[in-house]
């Protein structure tokens, strides 16, 4: 065009100028629009949204954690508590530079590796703006030494909350169960609004069972807070609702007899009440103590726990399965009566031993071993209760068979759940020709009926099974489901109550002369008991076999090692004409039945004479 | 050589005949200045409740203003002539200036901005905001327009010194700002399409060395923040994520003055400086964001029709390009806060705290007046 004049054109820079400026002003236009499509976007398309973001960011729910109930004793002693204790938490969303905050705060407090690596998984699975829990029961030094470097530690909060604390950690370790930091797993089976601010859930045990309910509701409140996290205002509070206080039908002075009597062996004691299924004691030990496992405890502490041979962590109360021995013999002689196979009269001969027919086999009685003969030449019921023949039982059992023993056992409740509440229950096995089909696809053998009518062989029960045997025992055939809680905020628990046993007065008169007579007669298997008695106690002792003994082959206590021992097995109700406590214990490798039946003595002495507890 | 060919505007001559007004007389675009006014207290009073009720900000920023103004008005008496006798001078000390940045400039952040003399603290790159234009200006005032490319390739060369010094500092920002003000006066000036087209085209096919080679990792940061907030919640894309939520909960009628939550609660970040713009947009809405928008664009419009009725090419180049550098940290600003365009520390104008900006652009809006009221130059 104007390629080659180099003369200033003024009317032409002017033109050039204005259309320049249409365009500028086109584009100027253009852009401005943009810019208003955005912020029309933003403020009138996605208003929802945005005003939505800013409320949240503005307003926190903040979950209020309910307290947890409390839990005592039948006579009010308290074996669960709440304490207060100061947690360090961090609100990621309000930290610069989390790794340096980290580092800041191990030089302030000790903080362990496992601290910081269960702090980062609890991290991956916050909500915004929520305070994830680093460090749980700070001291007061390391209180005042956050305090004095918060102004540097933007998003670190120190926050109080109450923490279970057992009193009788140990005691009751079995018992109570403990709660614990609720782990991943639990993290996706709890109700995540429930458990909002909530650290701990019940592991195990009673605080297991009862979770729900001594969990409580949670409560919020809408705060105000800023970009810091600090609350400016609380504009809504909801209050949570504590959870329930439970008052067991555990009696801590028994529960102490219990396990003073037990001492260092390993063993397991429970006694429940006939006339309601209270338990009034449950005790395995070893225990441990429980408040180490509240805030996540030490590897070292729980490796320890872990691979102690004599297994604290294992609740032989209600999870240990033993052979029942000669503790099976009443229950036995009741289905004899019962099925009309013998009468209190009834009598067997008793040579020392027992075989079946064409068989040469020799089923021993133990007193062979001790006399070379047998009890009496022939032996009835209450002999064969009081003196625990075996000989007698190997006779009814065969003449029972195992399908007529299970039909009789079962009501007692053996080879299933007694239903006690609380966790991890294990069934047991009452044999039977099905059973040995199903679970091992084997046929059952005739001479496998004959040890099972002493108990040996493949029937094994709970302590716990056991003692609601015998409260089914004492109360004349009334079962009712064991409970371990005797009422919910002041609401008394109703032990559900199962099919009783019905069966004529003197059968049980039988069976209760021969159980008497162990503990009272001048042969009882555990007359040592009835010096200074104050009360009649029936009882029953019992054997339970550890390794197998090699036909004609004699056990010898001292040549076993200590851990091949037989369990000493005892069970008892009292006082016999009314019953108030029905007991089982077993003493692991204890020998025979006289390490566990002073224990039953103990026990029932401080039930039936004890003082008042004083916590 | 001074403008050897000079033409009286058609409808000055009617103009002419009339006794200047004392606006006039006092070289005071009326128009313009009561626009600015209307601004200046429409930013105080956004910046009351942006930097949370704090008088002693709106006071400080009130006596920059009052500075500001002064400064506007002394400007503005300044014969265009001389404007365009400093502006190579004036372009030289800056130049000078920068460099002694580079050498003995202060700073903070990494960035190495400002100069120190006597506890007086500035930056050097303020003073070409302003002096680059008008210093292309007066090389383009001599040449036939529009320039050839000969002529473009020495502004280019011009506008490239202080460009790549303040890049040095780093400071993107005010390079592209002060590169845009200079390519301004070229588009002005009327520069080929075809040079347009083809400065694009460059400009698009050197965006990758940039990337690679140009451009630091903060920087970096910045546009892929901008370009995707959700990245990076809690670090870089904090900023972009709580500005967009306090424009978009303002809505069409916002939260009221002082009611805004996300900045009165700290969420926004610079909300008194950098980000009024997110605390306007949350109190006022979408309504005061108009507001706002309507007084810009008749700024915008007064410069550009200032420009035209200009009488000399140096005075509408300069009157285009102030204006339209105006109008870019308009847009850059409004366009950043609302994740438009990447965080880059541009004010938006006349309404964010700070003096620099404000007395750089007034000194500007100066210069307009006085190309506004300087219209009669042929000699009475």
């Amino acid at each position: 065009m104007a390629r080659n004049i180099h003369l200033k054109d003024p009317h032409r820079e002017a033109r050039v100028y204005s259309a320049r400026t249409v365009v500028a002003v086109v584009v100027v236009l253009a852009l401005l629009g943009v810019i208003l499509v955005r912020y029309h976007s933003l403020q009138i398309t996605e208003y929802e949204i945005y005003r939505t973001q800013s409320e949240r960011n503005r307003v926190q729910l903040q979950p209020l954690p309910p307290k947890r109930g409390l839990i005592f004793d039948r006579n009010g002693v308290l074996l669960a508590d709440n304490r207060p204790s100061y947690m360090l938490s961090i609100i990621r969303e309000q930290v610069p530079d989390l790794d340096a905050t980290l580092q800041h705060l191990q030089q302030l407090l000790p903080i362990s590796d496992s601290d910081i690596a269960n702090f980062r998984k609890k991290l991956q699975r916050r909500r915004p703006y929520e305070a994830v829990p680093l460090r749980f029961r700070l001291t007061e030094a390391e209180q005042a030494r956050l305090a004095v470097n918060r102004f540097r530690l933007p998003g670190v909060v120190v926050d109080a909350q109450l923490l279970r604390y057992y009193p009788h950690g140990e005691l009751f370790s079995h018992a109570l169960g403990y709660v614990g930091r609720i782990n991943e797993r639990e993290v996706l089976e709890l109700d995540e609004s429930d458990y909002r601010g909530t650290f701990h859930v019940g592991k195990v045990g009673v605080e297991k069972y009862y979770e729900d309910i001594l969990h409580g509701e949670v409560g919020y409140q809408n705060v105000e807070t800023n970009a810091h996290g600090r609350v400016l205002r609380v504009l809504e509070r909801h209050d949570p609702v504590p959870g329930a206080n439970l008052v067991l039908n555990l009696d801590i002075r028994i529960q102490r007899a219990a396990a003073e009597a037990l001492g260092d062996r390993r063993g397991a004691v429970v006694a429940i009440d006939p006339r309601t299924g209270g338990v009034l004691a449950l005790v395995s030990t070893p225990g441990f103590d429980t408040n180490l496992f509240v805030n996540g405890i030490s590897s070292k502490d729980y490796s320890a726990l872990r691979d102690s041979l004599d297994v604290p962590l294992f609740n032989r109360a209600i999870q240990g399965v033993y052979p029942p021995g000669s503790t099976i013999k009443p229950f036995m002689g009741m289905a004899g009566l019962e099925s009309g196979l013998i009468t209190p009269e009834y009598t067997v001969p008793d040579p020392g031993w027992y075989s079946l027919p064409g068989d040469s086999h020799k089923y021993r009685d133990w007193i062979l071993r001790i006399r070379g003969t047998g009890h009496a030449p022939r032996v009835n019921l209450h002999m064969a209760i009081a003196e625990s023949c075996d000989t007698y039982f190997y006779d009814l059992a065969r003449r029972l068979t195992i399908d007529r023993m299970y039909d009789y056992l079962r009501p007692f409740g053996f080879g299933e759940r007694t239903g006690v509440d609380t966790t991890n229950e294990r069934r047991g096995v009452l044999p039977s020709t099905r059973w040995k089909r199903e679970a091992m696809a084997q046929p059952w053998y005739p001479g496998e009926t004959i040890s099972a009518g002493i108990g040996q062989g493949y029937m094994l029960t709970s302590p716990m099974q056991l003692a609601v045997a015998t409260s089914v025992m004492a109360s004349k055939g009334q079962r009712r489901t064991p409970r371990l809680v005797h009422s919910i905020n002041g609401e008394p628990v109703v032990a559900p109550t199962e099919e009783p046993i019905v069966a004529p007065e003197e059968y049980w008169r039988a069976v209760y002369d021969g159980m008497l007579e162990v503990v009272h007669g001048k042969r009882g298997t555990a007359k040592a008991l009835a010096k200074d008695i104050q009360y009649q106690m029936a009882g029953k002792t019992g054997t339970a076999q550890v390794i197998g003994i090699a036909q004609g082959s004699v056990y010898r206590e001292e040549d076993v090692a200590e851990r091949h021992r037989h369990h000493g097995l005892f069970i008892a109700f009292a006082p016999a004409e009314a019953p108030t406590i029905a007991v089982a214990i077993i003493v692991e490798n204890g020998g025979g039945s006289s390490a566990a039946s002073p224990i039953a003595r103990k026990v029932i002495d401080t039930w039936l004479l004890g003082e008042t507890a004083d916590g | 050589m001074g403008d050897y060919v000079r033409q009286m505007p058609d409808q000055g001559s009617a103009d002419l005949a009339r006794r200047p007004s004392l606006a006039s007389r006092l070289h005071i675009d009326v128009p313009l200045l009561l626009l600015l006014m209307v601004l200046t207290v429409f930013g105080l009073i956004v910046l009351y409740s942006g930097s949370d009720s704090d008088m002693g900000a709106v006071i400080r920023q009130a006596r920059f203003f009052a500075l500001a103004y002064a400064g506007m008005f002394l400007i503005a008496q300044v014969s265009l002539q001389r404007i365009m006798r400093w502006a190579p001078w004036l372009y030289l000390v800056g130049v000078i200036l920068l460099v002694a940045v580079m050498f003995a400039g202060v700073g903070a952040k990494g960035a190495q901005r400002w100069l120190e003399v006597g506890g007086f603290r500035f930056q050097p790159s303020e003073i070409l905001k302003l002096v680059l234009p008008l210093t292309l200006a007066w090389y383009l005032a001599d040449r036939t327009l529009p320039p050839r490319l000969f002529h473009i390739l020495v502004c280019l060369g011009i506008l490239g010194i202080p460009a790549v010094l303040i890049l040095k500092q780093p400071d993107l920002g005010t390079a592209l700002l002060i590169a845009a003000s200079g390519l301004f006066v070229l588009f002005m000036a009327g520069m080929g399409w075809r040079y347009i087209l083809g400065a694009v085209v460059l400009a698009v096919a050197s965006a990758w060395p940039m990337w690679m080679f140009v451009l630091k990792d903060y920087q970096k940061q910045r546009i892929l923040t901008m370009l995707d907030p959700e990245s990076d919640k809690l670090g870089a894309g904090w900023n972009i994520i709580q500005s967009k939520t306090a424009i978009g909960s303002g809505g069409w009628e916002g939260k009221g003055w002082m009611q805004g939550t996300q900045s009165h609660l700290d969420f926004l970040p610079e909300s008194h400086t950098d980000f009024i713009i997110a605390v306007l947009s949350e109190e006022f809405g979408l309504r005061g964001v108009l507001l706002l928008m309507g007084i810009y664009l008749l700024i915008l419009l007064r410069g550009f029709w200032i420009g035209v009725r200009a009488s000399t090419s140096f005075g509408r180049m300069v009157a285009g390009s102030v204006t339209l550098t105006f109008f870019v940290y308009i847009f850059v600003n409004m366009g950043m806060v609302a994740g438009l365009l990447p965080v880059v520390g541009v004010p938006l104008p006349l309404v964010s705290a700070g003096g620099t900006s404000v007395v750089t652009l007034m000194a500007g809006f100066g210069i307009l007046m006085a190309v506004s009221t300087q219209q009669p130059l042929v000699p009475r």
